[in-house]
């Protein structure tokens, strides 16, 4: 069986290749959803904060839009057990993943514990900017310059450490004026003076605040899975589906054709004695190689594919490598291929020794 | 009187062309003794190439019966059939049949393995199949793949891998039309060293008449039926 496959090694790697790439596409989507999750998770715990408070009717998932009035800072500042209370507004800021957080600099350097500068500094005037490593390095930003984004030219006056909520900052008012929503906010955040007080204070919170999704931050960010996503889930199993037709089809066709080829050859095997399940196995385990060897390359080309995002989206598009993924797309890969390989193989396993015998 | 090993009665064979059928084999009756190197002669369309194919089990006769070293053929089922090939009948064909992907060694070692390995094979049948080798003058060719083999080369190999399993009866379909008249010597000249110095049944087909006469004793076939 292996000598069939160096036998014609072209028809073999290409196969492989295009079993390869499924399985690449799957490990690439399940890889940059759970980076992107990760990375969001990373950046919610860089807040500081302890409770976050979110508008109503809003998705875990999304951040977008500002419906909180800003006179609910103080109020919920004024809260028992609650030391500081910071608002931010998130707007897309266009690109794919892109949002632009505003921040109140003062209370958010307070509650988060400061940003980390690379380059520059803070805010200093309304137009300011502010990026963390990632974007700065994906756009080939430093600070200093002048920059465009939402349609407008900024002053990008720093650089920061990745982690801290967003990965681009503008003064809060500056972006509340820009999308026309003047004092309202997208989420407040609070701290609290204790751990245990945590609790209660959600549950008044939830009793007073009137349709507000109010969540312990160990909560949120714990909820802050491809699960809740919308439509995510159904997104993989269709990437999936397609990966399957795909592997299916190119092995049941390369291995058709491999019969066609080895008509002969599967003629003499019978005639000397191969037996119907003996035609058929080599078939399925020649597939099985192919199945192998697609989702080995599948997963070098994951590797592949997350040094290409890193040296050019590294902001936009973080790239998880998903060891527990493996097995399972080569799983898909090797279920695919085996069934791509049975009608070839039965076929083969049903041929007439005497009429493959005189095929030439 | 010793039973046959190759008995044969009634035999017919029709195949379906298309809307018509055609009678290959038209009730033939043929016996073999053990040992017996019997060649088959007879013109194109004779029904010498269906014979074949029924005696080495690889497609099932319409009407008779076939007894093969005490087997009745027309009683046996696919997969019957499928170890009937793999242990009892040996084949060597015009076309020399070695699969191009495996060396010569290995042409040889898959036709032991699907008759089951080497599991019930002694120390002497061992040494008794590397004197085949020798005798066949192929043991130093063993590694080379068949495009690397001259036709005589390739028959030689043909006929080791046909007489690993030990079978009962060794069935050549024209193992010279492809050869040389020099080569086609040497393998008739092996065939009949391999009848005489192992005893070994064979039943050739040709439509060479000097090939033929290499044999204990010829039949000739017309029209689907053994006509002397």
């Amino acid at each position: 069986m292996v000598e069939n496959v160096r036998h014609r090694p072209m028809p073999t790697l290409l196969s492989v290749f295009l079993i390869g790439v499924p399985v690449t596409l799957i490990l690439i989507l399940v890889g940059l959803s759970d980076g992107l999750i990760n990375d969001s998770k990373r950046r919610a715990n860089g807040v500081g904060a302890d409770v976050i408070v979110r508008p109503p009717n809003s998705n875990i998932m999304s951040f977008s839009g500002s419906t909180i009035p800003e006179q609910l800072v103080p109020k919920l500042a004024a809260y028992p057990h609650v030391v500081m209370a910071t608002g931010t507004v998130n707007q897309s800021a266009g690109g794919l993943f892109e949002t632009v957080t505003g921040i109140d600099y003062a209370s958010f350097e307070k509650m988060s514990g400061g940003f980390d500068f690379v380059e520059g500094h803070g805010f200093r005037a309304p137009d300011d900017l502010i990026v963390d490593r990632y974007y700065a390095d994906q756009k080939r930003w430093h600070a200093g310059t002048r920059v465009r984004l939402i349609n407008r030219d900024w002053n990008l006056v720093g650089v920061v450490q990745p982690g801290k909520l967003s990965h681009i900052f503008v003064e809060i008012g500056v972006l509340q004026e820009l999308y026309g929503a003047s004092h309202m906010l997208s989420v407040v955040y609070l701290k609290v003076d204790d751990e245990r007080n945590i609790k209660p204070l959600i549950a008044r919170l939830n009793q007073t605040l009137n349709g507000y999704p109010v969540f312990s931050m160990k909560d949120f960010i714990s909820l802050t899975s491809v699960n809740n996503v919308p439509a995510l889930n159904t997104f993989i199993s269709v990437i999936i589906g397609i990966a399957v037709l795909i592997a299916f089809a190119v092995v049941c066709l390369s291995m058709y054709m491999a019969v066609l080829q080895r008509t002969r050859e599967i003629g003499i095997l019978k005639a000397i004695g191969a037996s119907k399940s003996f035609v058929l196995r080599t078939i399925l385990a020649e597939a099985f190689l192919m199945g192998v060897g697609g989702t080995v390359l599948g997963i070098l080309l994951s590797f592949g594919s997350r040094w290409v995002l890193q040296k050019f989206v590294p902001s936009s598009l973080p790239q998880a490598i998903v060891v527990g993924w493996w097995a399972r797309a080569g799983l898909i890969a090797l279920g695919a291929a085996l069934l791509g390989a049975l009608y070839p193989g039965l076929s083969a396993a049903r041929q007439d020794p005497i009429k493959s015998l005189s095929y030439d | 009187m010793i039973e046959p090993i190759i008995s044969i009665r009634g035999l017919r064979k029709i195949f379906r062309v298309g809307q018509v059928n055609v009678e290959a084999l038209r009730g033939v009756d043929l016996d073999v003794p053990v040992g017996e190197f019997l060649s088959v002669v007879g013109p194109s369309g004779s029904g010498k190439s269906t014979l074949f194919h029924i005696v080495g089990a690889l497609t099932p006769p319409t009407s008779g019966t076939v007894h093969i070293a005490g087997k009745d053929l027309s009683s046996l089922s696919d997969s019957d059939r499928t170890k009937l090939r793999q242990t009892t009948v040996g084949f060597v064909f015009q076309k020399f049949n070695l699969l191009p992907t495996l060396t010569a060694h290995g042409n040889i070692a898959i036709a032991r393995s699907l008759a089951g390995g080497s599991v019930n094979r002694t120390a002497a049948d061992e040494t008794e199949f590397a004197k085949i080798l020798d005798l066949l003058g192929i043991s130093h060719r063993l590694h080379h793949k068949p495009n690397a083999l001259s036709g005589g080369e390739q028959q030689r190999v043909a006929l080791a891998r046909a007489l690993v399993n030990k079978p009962a009866i060794l069935l050549a379909d024209e193992p010279t039309g492809n050869l040389d008249s020099k080569n086609s010597d040497a393998v008739l000249h092996l065939l009949r060293d391999v009848n005489r110095r192992l005893g070994q049944t064979i039943l050739m087909i040709t439509h060479n008449p000097e090939a033929a006469a290499f044999g204990d004793r010829t039949v000739l076939m017309r029209d689907g039926q053994i006509a002397e």
